[in-house]
């Protein structure tokens, strides 16, 4: 039985691609990178692609200009359902933001080599996406310039925030989330940045790498106490990356409303976002290796491997899925049965259909080898997957909010053109805050890839 | 009076092509008995902390992360205790004043906090960063080739073994290449 069996290690068992493409050396890889920010001329896609951006950043401008002149009545929010797009995007935009932190906090920890190509770009992601996520809690606000009063400083008021309510957990959660995810991607940055100051071609690249780079020499002095404080940030943004959208998920499941007052919305809302969250890292990745050429770094590996968390937390989002409807059939309550009911058959039933379709029934191609490794098709299922979870949390959102305990307090919603174009203007800030990142600093850690070609491409489990 | 009053020499700087040379290098350097000593390499080394003997004084960044850690943990939730149980009190759904599991997220939040941003402060105070300038960077192979993709060693003249003959020669007995002699105005 065991003459036929080829040995662990031969080619037909390992049929991974690496995790970088050989004959690489430290100098090349060096010069791959730096050579994006400081020697390679802005390509006309770069051009265009930031100018349009950076238009529908204008039409944000716009949006929220006209929304604090009026005020929140612009967008189709009412009572009933006064949370709409705005916490929508929110919760959207904050789940984009986990794969950053997931991807090098994680899987660093796990020791897992092909995070170090795509980390970087991962950890700007997500602090992009924290900012757009930030901004809609305060716009929603209502007078947004008092949104300061969130958090707890001594007011001539003599009062303090209410630390029992969930919405002050959010605060300090998003907060501390953003602050950390940019810690970590500075100190990542450090030694890229000495790079760039040693090899900038001018001025002020040289001065501006250099302030920001701080001095930094490549002591092993200084990379013994860097090493240390890098694995305890790891170490300290596994928990927090956990206990974010955890804490997201209490905004709700604390509220005693039909469909949000369960159990399992913590373990499914992160779920969640680290299926959202590779989706977006794909969503970008793909489009960037190729107007890059990195495909040497970031290769196949690395797309096949994200597609397989992807179908790996998709699946627990499913399972989420059917036990909220298992446990609303099996508590019996007639709020939770009649929430089931019309989330199948009530008014807003197609984003329901439209959301098992996205997010449960299309990603089970990726169990296909063939589809893990077409770019196009991953670039697709990325954009379709995105598309789910959006639509998941506006199935919670709405559906419940419009259908409450008593006939009375029930509604409808729609979004107007102002929730279209406030959603729209944030991923015209992503988008733009993405090009410039990728023209201003390295989009791959060169230290971390010349560690990798030390140890060179084959040292795989 | 002149320019060449104020120069300072700072030691000297050889080069390595791999880590292993300059590993074994760091080794002899320290058998030989130099003190003043440190390597560059353009990524971390695995082992280059044990060549050169860092030992716990070297590296109290996990002490100073535990501090920050404790100090915004326990401050967190004492704040959120004093501020809803002594300064503001409220009653919420008959809950009592100090209902503290309500409390313990905030204070998770406050522990992370504190504990990153001490690590990554006191990481940068103990390596003395920001030091906009470092006489090694006078060194034009130093400055192009230590972020890229050669290895270092510098033993300083401060080093009460040093000999500018004698450490020139042993240096370059390590096969080192490049061996030069660092300057600073």
């Amino acid at each position: 039985m065991n003459g036929n069996k080829p040995p662990v290690n031969s080619p037909e068992i390992r049929r991974l691609a690496p995790v970088i493409e050989p004959g690489h050396t430290y100098a090349s890889v060096t010069d791959k990178i730096a050579s994006i920010v400081l020697t390679r001329p802005t390509s006309k896609g770069w051009l265009a692609g930031f100018g349009l951006a950076f238009a529908i950043v204008m039409l944000l401008l716009v949006a929220v200009t006209y929304l604090f002149a009026k005020g929140v009545g612009i967008w189709g929010i009412n009572i009933p359902i006064g949370w709409g797009f705005a916490i929508v995007n929110f919760v959207w935009w904050i789940g984009i933001g986990h794969a950053g932190t997931l991807i090098s906090a994680i899987l660093f920890l796990l020791n897992q080599k092909w995070r170090t190509s795509i980390n970087r770009f991962a950890e700007a992601m997500t602090l992009f996406a924290v900012a757009c996520a930030g901004m809609f809690p305060l716009i929603h606000a209502g007078r947004p310039w008092y949104a300061y009063w969130m958090f707890p400083y001594p007011s001539t008021m003599g009062v303090w925030p209410q630390f029992r309510s969930p919405l002050i957990w959010d605060v300090f959660a998003v907060s501390t989330y953003g602050t950390v995810s940019l810690i970590f991607w500075f100190v990542g940055l450090i030694p890229d940045l000495a790079t760039l100051r040693d090899r900038a071609v001018n001025k002020p690249a040289q001065i501006i790498y250099g302030m920001l780079a701080m001095g930094w020499r490549n002591s092993a002095r200084h990379w013994h106490r860097y090493q240390s404080s890098y694995l305890l940030l790891a170490g300290l943004a596994t928990p927090l990356v956990l206990s974010v959208h955890t804490v997201v998920s209490f905004d709700f499941s604390i509220a005693i409303v039909p469909g949000w007052h369960t159990t399992i919305f913590p373990p499914y809302f992160v779920a969640g976002a680290i299926y959202s969250g590779f989706a977006m890292v794909l969503t970008i990745a793909i489009p960037l290796r190729k107007a890059y050429q990195l495909e040497d770094f970031i290769t196949m590996r690395h797309l096949e491997n994200m597609a397989k968390v992807m179908l790996a937390t998709g699946l627990i989002v499913a399972y989420g899925y059917f036990f909220e409807f298992f446990m609303s059939i099996y508590s019996g309550n007639k709020f939770d049965l009649y929430l089931v009911k019309m989330r199948i058959h009530g008014p807003y039933a197609p984003f329901y259909y439209a959301l098992i379709l996205c997010n449960i029934l299309t990603p089970q191609l990726l169990w296909i080898r063939k589809v893990r490794t077409n770019v196009a098709a991953l670039f697709i299922m990325s954009l379709v997957i995105n598309t789910g979870m959006w639509l998941e949390r506006f199935v919670i959102i709405v559906i419940s909010l419009t259908r409450d305990f008593t006939p009375s307090a029930w509604g409808r919603y729609s979004a107007t053109f102002w929730d279209y174009a406030t959603l729209l203007g944030s991923l015209g800030l992503f988008t733009a805050l993405l090009f410039l990142f990728v023209r201003g600093l390295p989009a791959i850690s060169i230290a971390e890839m010349r560690e990798l070609v030390a140890h060179g491409p084959e040292d795989e489990e | 009076m002149t320019g060449e009053q104020r120069i300072h020499f700072h030691g000297l700087v050889g080069e390595f092509e791999t880590p292993k040379d300059l590993l074994a290098a760091v080794r002899k350097t320290r058998e030989a008995g130099y003190k003043k000593i440190d390597a560059f390499s353009p990524f971390p080394l695995e082992g280059l902390a044990e060549a050169l003997d860092l030992g716990f004084w070297d590296n109290l960044v996990p002490q100073i992360t535990l501090l920050g850690g404790l100090i915004g943990g326990l401050g967190g939730f004492f704040f959120q205790w004093w501020a809803n149980v002594l300064s503001y009190p409220q009653n919420i759904g008959g809950r009592p004043l100090n209902s503290w599991p309500a409390f313990i997220p905030v204070t998770f939040e406050m522990t992370v906090l504190f504990a990153s941003i001490f690590s990554v402060l006191g990481m940068l105070a103990l390596n003395k960063l920001p030091q906009p300038h470092h006489p090694l960077f006078n060194s034009e192979r130093f400055y192009k080739h230590a972020s890229n993709d050669r290895f270092f060693l510098s033993i300083e003249a401060k080093d009460p073994r040093f000999n500018l003959v004698e450490t020139t020669r042993f240096l370059q007995g390590l096969k080192a290449q490049n061996v030069t002699e660092v300057y600073d105005e």
